[in-house]
């Protein structure tokens, strides 16, 4: 297997040899050498993981977790950086690098220019490199690590337009909210390693079931179980970077950043990371059915809360990016309900179609010279086609509409937490149910107001209006293809076959999805079971009745809009989070920073530490330079004064 | 009382009474004098702990060299004595004090472990206290001895280091400039006509 | 019989008085140097007279060096008195101050 550890470490270090060149030389090789030097590496990353995926998955190859390199051993513990390649991370391998690959092709154009071009292809060569570290791990040290490279990688690139305050405003926010996340994360893995003395995925999980039963007391007297425990901290850190209520609050925030990255990082990849490592993590899940039964619960609060804020966004993007929030909570209610594989497999067709919706968008964007305001847009169908229909199939597979990719693998979901039986299983059916309306609505409404319709942007933009450039295209292209067509690919085998099998691990009593497996019959057969169902209609009653409101008669939404003020202005605060932060723990912390500093800093810091030692050493050499009078009869006094002493001591000891 | 007694008592007493006397006297001429006058009556104590030698030697050297060197020095110096004894008084009960706590301290350490120590006998009158000590000191203790003579020189050489001055405005002959000095450095011979008369 | 002790109390009689010495005459250096010769000397009493009783010659050989040691000081301190003088024209020790910073 030598030679597989080689390709293995070559599709790691391909785009961060790639990423360092353009950092580091960028001003040498200019700005097609730069974009060559990414691409090539993450092309190279992507044919090798396709070779991957056909080894593993198609031909069968045993799973591959070695370990590559030891960095320390402390104290019996290991730290290395090892890959565990099975059917799962060769699935997050190939959707990692081919969306990444498409995002390099994509900045070409759309970064065309910008004056940071070779930062920016860096930047995100470096995130390929760190998301693959991130899926290929095969322990926790490696897993932190790709985690927090992300998450780095992400915060340099919201931040990417470094003199836009609201770029930096977003990029701190998602620092800090994602710090939030990774503090639980980070006790996750320190109380996996105080339980199980290793770090290695293989050992632990070997070990848990040994470890059911095991409570442990965080507060005295009250006895928690461990696997509980666990199983919530790791998804506080995936609730941080899959941007689930309520650390939410930063990723409609990070479409500060370019458009590229809002495809790649905040939503096909980056944001998944968290879902993958709570499949990934399965056989921890599996023990405790509180943890899912809070993911389901918080992963249905936000598949429903935030596909509603979406509705009043008017910045394309953010409708977007609402959709992506919302499509997240879907991916967290399948692992709720012990549907890893539903999850994983919405995952893997979300990335496709939502990537394709941004990077749909980011044409859009580039063709009003980056106005992004749907409002001043319209009518768009007649000079960019084929934005306009990848768009419209991004848009399709989004909603879930019968034989796009999309459809498959919500239905599944729906379809899972229907059969679940934890608690919260209600709620959340009713959920991801209400859900689908919602997602049609709001991306019908945003596909109509931008594509058809009155041409509301002014005459300048309106003459300067052209299809994009074919680095645009291409990707658009090359993304909707699996859009249409990897969920009826995929479905059997990954749902309901054996794709999964040794890298997810189901108890027999959660095993929602081999109840339904077992009325499966092929892709057709599902579509036709799915035509039964409620979800299909309400989704094309949503697409209808954004039609309806938005062509048919627009005045309808202005009346919502006044009649419904309070709903309105709650939708438009966004819950109120983001105020409920600003004062409370923003405020908060300020409030306790200016006392800290106040009290602790100036005061005895500064006044009593620092300029206290200060005074206290002038006070006692002031003392003490009484004693160095400079007389020598003073010193020859001590002397014998201190000699008498000596000879008292002595005599009244001994003698 | 014996006649040995009487004698060490004798000795014992002028000696504290000298000592009593260098230390409070007011002229530093009358201290040296007293300071002789003690070591005269400890060199009687020495001559009956039949330490001859040492005896003579501490009245030769001391009374003889190191004494006359300190009255040199009083008597060279032109002292202005009255600052000198400012704070006499004051100091005079803490000087008391500190000195009688340590007689007192050093009494305890001495007083009953060596009150009833055995008293050799005599030696007699054919014992030479010099050859005995001579005999150990350039064997046994040679090399200290030798240390000693090192020590001594270097007390010299620093003594005339310390006090030797150089006066740059006294004439005097230096030879080695003399010698080295050359007809050029000096002698100048001008060629001129002879002047007519 | 004159005791052991009695030479000791002599001698340890002679040393507070030296000490005390060194406390009276604190600003006169030349008496501070009797001060240390007479110090020295209380020291010799005890040796000769614990060489006498014990019936050991070296305590004899240490005053014989002390004596040495004690002559070297002497010539070293009257020369250092005598060059201080010449630069200060005193020896009163309390002039003596140059060494507080």
């Amino acid at each position: 297997m030598d030679d597989m550890k080689d390709i293995y470490l070559l599709i790691v270090l391909a785009p961060l040899l790639g990423s360092a060149i353009a950092g580091l030389f960028g001003k040498y090789i200019g700005r097609s050498g730069a974009h060559w030097v990414t691409i090539i590496g993450v092309a190279t990353s992507t044919i090798l993981s396709l070779i991957v995926f056909k080894d593993i998955v198609i031909d069968g190859a045993p799973v591959f977790n070695e370990t590559i390199y030891t960095w320390m051993v402390v104290d019996g513990v290991r730290f290395e950086v090892g890959f565990l390649v099975d059917s799962l991370t060769a699935m997050m391998m190939v959707v990692v690098t081919f969306v990444s690959l498409m995002v390099h092709i994509y900045t070409i154009g759309y970064m065309h220019d910008d004056p940071g071009y070779q930062r920016f292809f860096s930047y995100i060569s470096l995130f390929t490199f760190s998301m693959l570290m991130l899926v290929m791990a095969n322990n926790f040290m490696q897993l932190f690590f790709g985690w927090e490279a992300v998450g780095l990688v992400s915060y340099l690139l919201i931040g990417f337009w470094y003199k836009k305050p609201t770029a930096i405003y977003a990029n701190l926010k998602a620092f800090l909210v994602n710090r939030v996340g990774d503090f639980g994360f980070l006790l996750g893995i320190a109380a996996v390693l105080m339980y199980f003395n290793s770090l290695d995925y293989a050992d632990v999980f070997a070990a848990a079931p040994l470890m059911q039963d095991m409570t442990m007391q965080v507060i005295p007297g009250q006895d928690w179980s461990l696997m509980a425990v666990i199983g919530i901290l790791l998804f506080i850190g995936a609730m941080g970077k899959s941007a689930q209520v309520p650390l939410h609050v930063w990723l409609p925030d990070s479409m500060e950043g370019p458009t590229p990255i809002s495809a790649l990082i905040h939503a096909a990849t980056m944001v998944t990371a968290g879902i993958f490592m709570v499949a990934r993590m399965s056989p921890l899940y599996e023990l405790s059915e509180t943890a899912l039964s809070v993911i389901l619960v918080i992963g249905s609060i936000t598949a429903l809360f935030m596909g509603l804020l979406g509705i009043v966004q008017n910045d394309i993007k953010r409708v977007v990016a609402y959709s992506t929030l919302s499509q997240l909570g879907y991916m967290v209610v399948a692992l709720g309900a012990s549907a890893y594989a539903a999850g994983v497999f919405h995952l893997m067709t979300h990335a496709f179609f939502k990537a394709l919706l941004f990077l749909a968008a980011g044409s859009v964007i580039i063709a009003m010279h980056h106005e992004q305001d749907m409002r001043n847009m319209g009518g768009l169908k007649k000079y960019m086609p084929i934005t306009y229909w990848t768009m419209l199939i991004g848009s399709l597979a989004l909603i879930g509409f019968p034989g796009f990719a999309g459809f498959f693998s919500k239905d599944a979901i729906i379809e899972a937490v229907h059969h679940s039986e934890i608690a919260g299983a209600g709620f959340a059916y009713f959920s991801v149910v209400v859900g689908v309306f919602i997602t049609a609505f709001y991306s019908f409404r945003m596909f109509f107001l931008v594509f058809h319709g009155k041409e509301r942007m002014d005459e300048h933009t309106r003459s300067h209006i052209h299809e994009s450039p074919w680095v645009v295209t291409v990707p658009l292209i090359a993304l909707a293809i699996p859009s249409i067509i990897i969920g009826a690919i995929y479905i059997g085998p990954m749902l309901f076959g054996d794709f999964f099998t040794g890298a997810i691990f189901v108890l027999p009593e959660h095993d929602v999805l081999g109840e339904i497996g077992q009325g499966y019959s092929g892709w057709g057969g599902f579509i036709l079971h799915g035509m039964q169902g409620i979800a299909v209609y309400l989704a094309l009653a949503g697409a209808g009745a954004a039609w309806y409101l938005y062509m048919k008669r627009p005045d309808i939404p202005t009346m919502f809009k006044e009649k419904l003020s309070i709903v309105y202005k709650v939708l438009d605060n966004k819950y109120g989070f983001d105020d409920f932060n600003e004062k409370f723990f923003a405020g908060g912390s300020r409030r306790l920073g200016g006392a800290l500093w106040g009290v602790g800093d100036v005061k005895i810091i500064d006044g009593f530490v620092v300029n206290g030692t200060a005074k206290g050493v002038v006070w006692l050499a002031g003392v003490l330079r009484n004693l160095q009078s400079g007389f020598l009869y003073h010193y020859a006094f001590a002397m014998i004064i201190g000699l008498l002493l000596l000879i008292i001591l002595f005599v009244m000891t001994i003698g | 009382m014996g006649f040995e007694q009487f004698v060490f008592y004798v000795f014992a007493g002028l000696l504290l009474f000298a000592g009593a006397m260098v230390i409070t006297v007011r002229n530093p001429v009358h201290a040296a004098m007293f300071l002789v006058m003690t070591f005269f009556t400890s060199a009687g104590l020495w001559l009956m702990l039949e330490a001859e030698f040492l005896a003579i030697t501490l009245v030769l050297v001391y009374v003889g060299a190191v004494m006359v060197l300190f009255l040199f020095v009083v008597m060279m110096l032109d002292i202005n004595l009255v600052p000198l004894r400012e704070g006499f008084m004051r100091y005079l009960p803490v000087g008391i004090l500190v000195a009688l706590a340590m007689i007192i301290m050093m009494g305890l350490v001495v007083g009953p472990e060596f009150g009833a120590h055995p008293v050799p006998e005599r030696h007699g009158p054919d014992y030479n206290n010099t050859a005995e000590l001579g005999s150990i000191l350039y064997t046994v203790y040679v090399y200290p001895f030798e240390l000693a003579a090192v020590i001594l020189v270097v007390a010299i050489i620093a003594a005339i280091s310390l006090t030797l001055r150089r006066r740059p405005l006294v004439k005097h002959q230096d030879p080695d400039a003399q010698i080295a000095i050359r007809k050029q450095d000096r002698l100048r011979i001008v060629k001129m006509d002879s002047e007519k008369k | 019989m004159i005791q052991l002790s009695d030479y000791l109390i002599v001698s340890a009689i002679l040393f507070g008085l030296s000490v005390a010495g060194i406390f009276l005459n604190r600003k006169n250096m030349i008496i501070l140097l009797m001060s240390i010769e007479l110090m020295l000397l209380a020291v010799n009493i005890n040796f000769i007279a614990f060489s006498y009783y014990l019936g050991d010659t070296a305590g004899q050989v240490f005053v014989f060096f002390i004596l040495t040691v004690a002559a070297a000081e002497a010539a070293i301190g009257l020369a250092i008195l005598v060059v201080l003088f010449r630069n200060r024209r005193t020896i009163n020790v309390q002039d003596m101050d140059s060494l507080k910073g």
